[in-house]
């Protein structure tokens, strides 16, 4: 019994059809909690008034943003290593996923900044980086819709995925160079003292948490979509 | 390999307009600024680094369809890879064969385009070194793109979309660098050249990948 078991895409589709009902109930039920929990029982900031609060959509989606690429990176190695469909399709349902979550993180952001910073956008480092991650995700897309052959663009967007992470890389630290940054430092880590209170912190978390299985039920969803459009695929190639 | 880019420097050559398209075109984007910007010296001074990093960014695009897409449609591209040379020595060559028809010119005609914009007397010197380091970034990256979308029929426009992602820490280094009162250009400098040499030595084997995947 091993991971790669599940490259197989028929013990994927039963895998998944087992533990999808699971996901999506359990990430609804934390999200609405979090969400809840975040916006109605926590006091307001001192200083930043009650929108503090978009904390808990803002945060959880950037870092869902960031995680779906890598994730993506991941996957992409694996394919073209292994050779498994499965992790190429899952790389492909990832993408538009961490589109919205980019999205979202940056009409958050740009929300809170209204008030706080002055400003819907300024090009502060992280701003800048996000933006930047966005037309990564544009271009992986449009990659993957504009080639016809689905090997071939399963080896193409993968290799461009891998290129475009080191350059991705390259641009969040070359920001640093070109421009000072409005954004405070990191308030969320696992090896320091907490920095965030515990009042915010907590339901930030269950948010948090939620945002992750809510990403895995959607790319659950959309990489069994993929197999059986494979699938329907195949069956008419054979009709014909 | 040696033949490989002389080859290709005689084709671009002979088939007219390798040189003068690409210094034709950085020549028109750089005299658009001023009738979009209007035409103050000192707003022109102060830009500039970034129209001419910008420029010679664009100009540097216009041409990159052109390092693989030819060999591809007439099937030379079949026959090289069959060669002894490995791939990635292919599109090493080809990548430096773009790089002297582009970055090469691109960074010569960068001093009188300029002179043009009003660029500081002491940012001469850092543009022509960060063009002349950063370019071969340029040609690198690009090659790799064009490996992507060989087999893309009017791929121009998705080439783009790849390709000017992948190029924005070059273009924010370089031009910062060349940007006066940047605090020590130099270590701008070295990171450009960081990358170029990145570039260099890791992109041939991608290079290789996309085009064996798409000789398939």
């Amino acid at each position: 019994m091993s991971l790669w078991e599940y490259a197989n895409p028929a013990k994927f589709m039963a895998l998944s059809a087992r533990i999808l009902p699971y996901l999506a109930i359990a990430s609804s039920c934390l999200l609405l909690a979090g969400l809840f929990w975040g916006f109605f029982l926590t006091p307001a900031d001192y200083k930043q008034g009650s929108t503090v609060k978009i904390i808990f959509l803002h945060v959880p989606t950037a870092l869902m943003a960031i995680n779906a690429w890598l994730m993506m990176l991941v996957t992409s190695l694996v394919w073209l290593i292994r050779r498994h469909h499965v992790s190429a399709l899952v790389a492909k349902a990832a993408a538009p996923i961490g589109i919205t979550m980019t999205l979202i993180a940056i009409a958050t952001g740009a929300i809170w900044g209204k008030p706080m910073w002055g400003t819907y956008w300024a090009w502060d480092p992280r701003l800048t980086s996000f933006m930047i991650l966005l037309v990564f995700y544009f271009g992986y897309l449009a990659l993957w819709e504009a080639i016809e052959d689905k090997d071939t663009a399963a080896d193409l967007t993968s290799i461009l995925c891998i290129v475009g992470s080191i350059f991705a890389l390259l641009s969040r630290y070359a920001v640093n160079f070109w421009s000072q940054g409005l954004h405070q430092g990191a308030s969320l880590s696992l090896d320091k003292e907490q920095h965030v209170d515990n009042v915010f912190y907590l339901p930030l978390l269950v948010c948090i948490v939620g945002i992750i299985l809510l990403f895995l039920t959607l790319v659950l969803i959309r990489t069994r979509t993929e197999i059986r459009s494979r699938r329907l695929m195949a069956l008419r190639m054979r009709g014909i | 390999m040696k033949s490989l880019i002389l080859r290709d420097l005689r084709l671009a050559l002979r088939s007219g307009g390798g040189f003068a398209l690409t210094l034709s075109f950085f020549l028109i984007v750089v005299m658009m600024v001023p009738f979009g910007v209007g035409a103050n010296l000192d707003l022109l001074a102060r830009i500039a680094p970034g129209v001419l990093w910008i420029g010679a960014l664009l100009s540097c695009l216009l041409s990159l369809d052109r390092i693989f897409q030819l060999d591809w449609e007439d099937g030379t591209l079949e026959a090289l890879a069959t060669s002894p040379i490995p791939l990635s020595g292919i599109a090493t060559a080809k990548a430096t064969a773009h790089w002297i028809i582009t970055g090469l010119p691109i960074t010569i005609a960068a001093i009188p385009l300029g002179y043009l914009l009003n660029l500081e007397t002491e940012s001469y010197i850092w543009l022509v070194a960060s063009l002349s380091i950063g370019t071969p970034a340029l040609s690198f990256i690009g090659a790799f793109g064009a490996a992507i979308t060989v087999g893309i029929k009017r791929g121009g426009l998705l080439l783009s979309l790849l390709v000017l992602p992948l190029y924005i820490p070059t273009l924010m280094l370089g031009a910062q660098c060349v940007t006066i009162g940047s605090e020590a250009p130099i270590k701008l400098l070295a990171l450009v050249a960081a990358i170029s040499l990145l570039c260099i030595a890791l992109i041939p084997f991608a290079c290789a990948i996309a085009l064996r995947a798409n000789l398939k």
